[in-house]
């Protein structure tokens, strides 16, 4: 995940602060030189690096801060509010009202920052979350089989794509998708446009006429979280010349330290909206400033997770399954749909990330949880239903079925089954808890 | 003054059109690049602790890395004070020697030939993250070997994202070459396998091969790459010759992280630094130079097919800083 080495920067440096009993001058001016540093290693625009230095500067140096006898927390908390002044504390909505009843995005920016892909998981996202029809347009009459690469995106969220192919303007393939989107009762249209250069006049011209076209309520900048300090530039150019509406960074799931991206908003204004984690289709997230900041410094961020759990996980099922539980009549179905349920969250280490306070995983123990997960998936499905209902008859020869049967050994059957009976006892516990008072989570 | 003035004369003489180019490309950074200096130059009139600052951020604002670009500073700050420089204009010009000196030294004998197989096909194996432009750089580099009258051979290994392969497929209709591909979805390696066993029984010179892009953190993609290598290592031996990272020239550091992660996963034996016609410096190579000893071998400077050039210190830093002004011409 992006911003991970500027959050482990950040939280060692304040760790060191929070040490001391009392902040002085010295101290606050050698934590400010370290802060300093890595933000501008994270790629954070100088400019914006010199007045954040500067705000926090003011604040820590006030009475207040250094008279204060927990000066880590005032500390932890001026940094999180400047961050969170940095990312924008304004409008990281996506405005999809439009008085015509038909809303049109359209995608903008340079080349190979994502656009295509953003707007296929755009259009997912609007149905998901907001229950809505997109029309995907391709308008990359430039670069090769864009069109067909929006198609076959489409074609897996089965969302429809207008295309004329490479022979027609954008403008007109926008004039008539609008037509098209109008007759046949889509809520939004979503515009796929080539990348270009912010310096290249005749397609910035081209994007001008497509929005005189086609009135967009919204004009998303598409950026790459890995750039350098240059995208300021570049989003400001792109703003002057269409008054871009919001922003979304692509590629957070790498390493980038992502600070030039983020500068985009606080020196051009520009809100980020959106941000794509990875490169599965439901991979995009609505940005929070403050709940962004709070990862950065550690503190977990919790609305997040209870957002992602409302949203994958089958409350009848789970529900059923505590129950279950509590009964005694848990068995290895039971178990493997929790897993899944759990797993319907995306990676763990995404999950641990939004807690406050555990421990980091690597991408390594990461893989090995996934594969762990797998094993367990394939050997659970091995078993007859009889089995999986009634682990107690699993002896030797049928262990040694269905570890042929899935490839694996018995070792790694007994190892399912282990874990089970662990599962198993501590359901036991939480029945005598329950038994004893009232049930904790009712 | 030393390099800079030589510099200006060197290119100057090369009547190539390569360099020509080169100035074209980077007139938008050049521009940027060199105003700032001009600019810092103007205001003062004798330098300080404050100019040196100035320039620090002007390194950093072209993506040099913090690091690098204090080392650089410092190091013309000392040399001003051992020949008691003062001068802006002087110390700009020390500045752009000493980044000159940094990366010449660092690359040692800069060699940005593509290594050739002794005998057999050449393979050359592109990497990088998604939305480099790896797909377009293989068109350009087979342009220019097609131009020479050499048989080029394509492997579309990304089978990942979706369109990647129709759209190497485009360009293979474009400009005549022959592609092996697989389904959208096949393992790659099994493409690269027969792509290779293909180069070597109907005897091509050249076996390029596309990757799907992959961010540098995903172990299994980059797992993925190392084992592409090994097969192709199995049909051609010492294959791939050429391992070819692409960067974004308007990546951050995080350039270096790519770097790393890539030599770590196939070995690296260039970089070819694309999309230098925007108004990014590219800064990124010095970092990485400093980091892993890696070149850039060749760079795009536009969206024509004949848009990728080898890679010229000499045109680079004129190009970036044609501009700037020398004391003689204030006067």
């Amino acid at each position: 995940m992006a911003f991970e080495q500027l959050g482990d920067r950040l939280q060692s440096i304040i760790k060191k602060v929070k040490g001391q009993t009392r902040l002085t001058e010295k101290n606050v001016e050698e934590m400010l030189k370290e802060i300093r540093l890595s933000l501008l290693e994270a790629d954070v625009n100088f400019k914006v690096v010199k007045e954040f230095i500067a705000n926090v500067k003011e604040q820590m140096l006030g009475e207040e801060v250094l008279k204060s006898l927990t000066p880590g927390q005032m500390v932890v908390k001026i940094v999180k509010d400047e961050l969170v002044k940095l990312f924008g504390d304004g409008d990281n909505e996506l405005n999809l009202s439009n008085k015509s009843g038909l809303s049109v995005l359209l995608m903008v920016g340079l080349q190979g920052s994502g656009k295509t892909t953003a707007s296929a998981k755009l259009a997912s996202f609007i149905r998901k979350k907001k229950n809505k029809k997109s029309l995907l347009v391709a308008c990359d009459v430039y670069r090769p089989a864009a069109i067909d690469q929006l198609k076959t995106l489409g074609q897996s969220i089965d969302v429809e794509v207008y295309s004329e192919g490479t022979q027609v303007s954008p403008v007109t393939i926008t004039k008539n998708a609008l037509g098209y989107a109008k007759a046949n009762g889509f809520d939004n249209v979503i515009i796929d446009t080539a990348g270009r250069l912010h310096i290249d006049e005749t397609l910035m011209q081209e994007l001008k006429d497509i929005v005189s076209v086609a009135s967009p309520n919204e004009i998303l900048l598409v950026v790459d979280a890995m750039s350098g300090q240059d995208i300021v530039n570049v989003a400001s150019s792109f703003y002057e010349a269409l008054r871009v509406t919001g922003a979304i960074l692509t590629k957070m799931d790498g390493d980038a330290r992502g600070g030039a991206a983020l500068s985009v908003k606080h020196l051009t204004g520009v809100p980020i909206k959106f941000i794509g984690v990875g490169e599965k289709i439901d991979d995009l997230e609505a940005f929070y400033p403050d709940r962004m900041a709070d990862r950065i410094l550690g503190m977990g961020d919790v609305i997040s997770l209870i957002e992602k759990a409302q949203e994958n996980i089958d409350e009848k099922k789970t529900k059923k399954g505590f129950h279950r539980m509590m009964d005694g009549k848990f068995n290895l179905e039971d178990m493997l749909e929790q897993m899944e349920q759990i797993g319907k969250m995306g990676p763990l280490k995404g999950i641990l990330k939004l807690i406050p306070g555990m421990p980091k995983i690597s991408e390594e123990d990461q893989a090995r949880a996934d594969a762990q997960l797998k094993n367990t998936r394939v050997i659970i499905q091995s078993m007859t239903v009889e089995e999986r209902r009634n682990p107690e008859i699993l002896r030797a020869s049928r262990k040694i079925r269905i570890a042929k049967g899935c490839g694996k050994t018995p070792a790694d059957v007994n190892k399912v089954i282990n874990q089970y009976e662990k599962m198993k006892e501590m359901a036991k516990q939480l029945k005598a808890f329950s038994k004893n008072g009232k049930n904790p989570f009712q | 003054m030393g390099f800079f003035k030589k510099l200006k004369e060197k290119v100057f003489g090369k009547s190539v059109s390569q360099s020509d180019k080169y100035v074209a490309g980077l007139d938008k950074s050049s521009r940027a690049f060199s105003s700032k200096l001009n600019s810092l130059s103007s205001r003062w009139r004798e330098v300080d602790e404050e100019y040196f600052e100035e320039l620090e951020q002007i390194l950093i604002e072209a993506d040099v890395g913090v690091n690098l670009a204090l080392e650089i500073v410092d190091a013309t700050k000392k040399q001003c004070k051992l020949e008691n420089i003062t001068d802006p204009f002087l110390t700009n010009e020390l500045l752009i020697d000493k980044i000159f000196i940094f990366y010449a030294n660092t690359a040692g004998e800069i060699d940005t030939a593509i290594k050739e197989a002794e005998e057999g096909p050449t393979v050359i194996l592109m990497v990088g993250v998604n939305g480099v432009g790896k797909t377009t750089t293989i068109a350009k580099i087979t342009k220019r070997y097609l131009d020479d009258g050499k048989k080029v051979l394509w492997a579309a290994g990304d089978t990942f994202r979706a369109g990647a392969t129709e759209q190497l497929g485009v360009w293979a209709d474009r400009l005549k070459v022959d592609m092996v591909r697989g389904k959208e979805g096949a393992d790659p390696s099994s493409v690269l396998f027969e792509a290779a066993k293909k180069a070597k029984e109907e005897k091509y010179d050249y076996l390029i091969c596309d990757t799907a892009g992959r961010l540098q953190t995903k172990v299994n993609l980059m797992n993925e790459l190392s084992k592409m290598k090994r097969v192709i290592a199995k049909e051609i031996e010492q294959g791939p010759h050429e391992v070819l990272l692409v960067l974004d020239a308007t990546t951050g550091q995080n350039g270096v992280l790519q770097a790393k992660a890539f030599s770590e996963a196939t070995g690296i034996d260039g970089i070819v630094l694309t999309k230098m016609d925007g108004t990014s410096k590219g800064g990124i190579i010095l970092a990485i130079m400093e980091e892993l000893k890696v070149p850039v071998k060749l760079v795009g400077v536009g969206e024509a097919m004949d848009d990728l050039i080898e890679f010229d210190l000499d045109d680079y830093i004129y190009g970036l800083t044609k501009g700037v002004k020398e004391k003689e011409d204030q006067k």
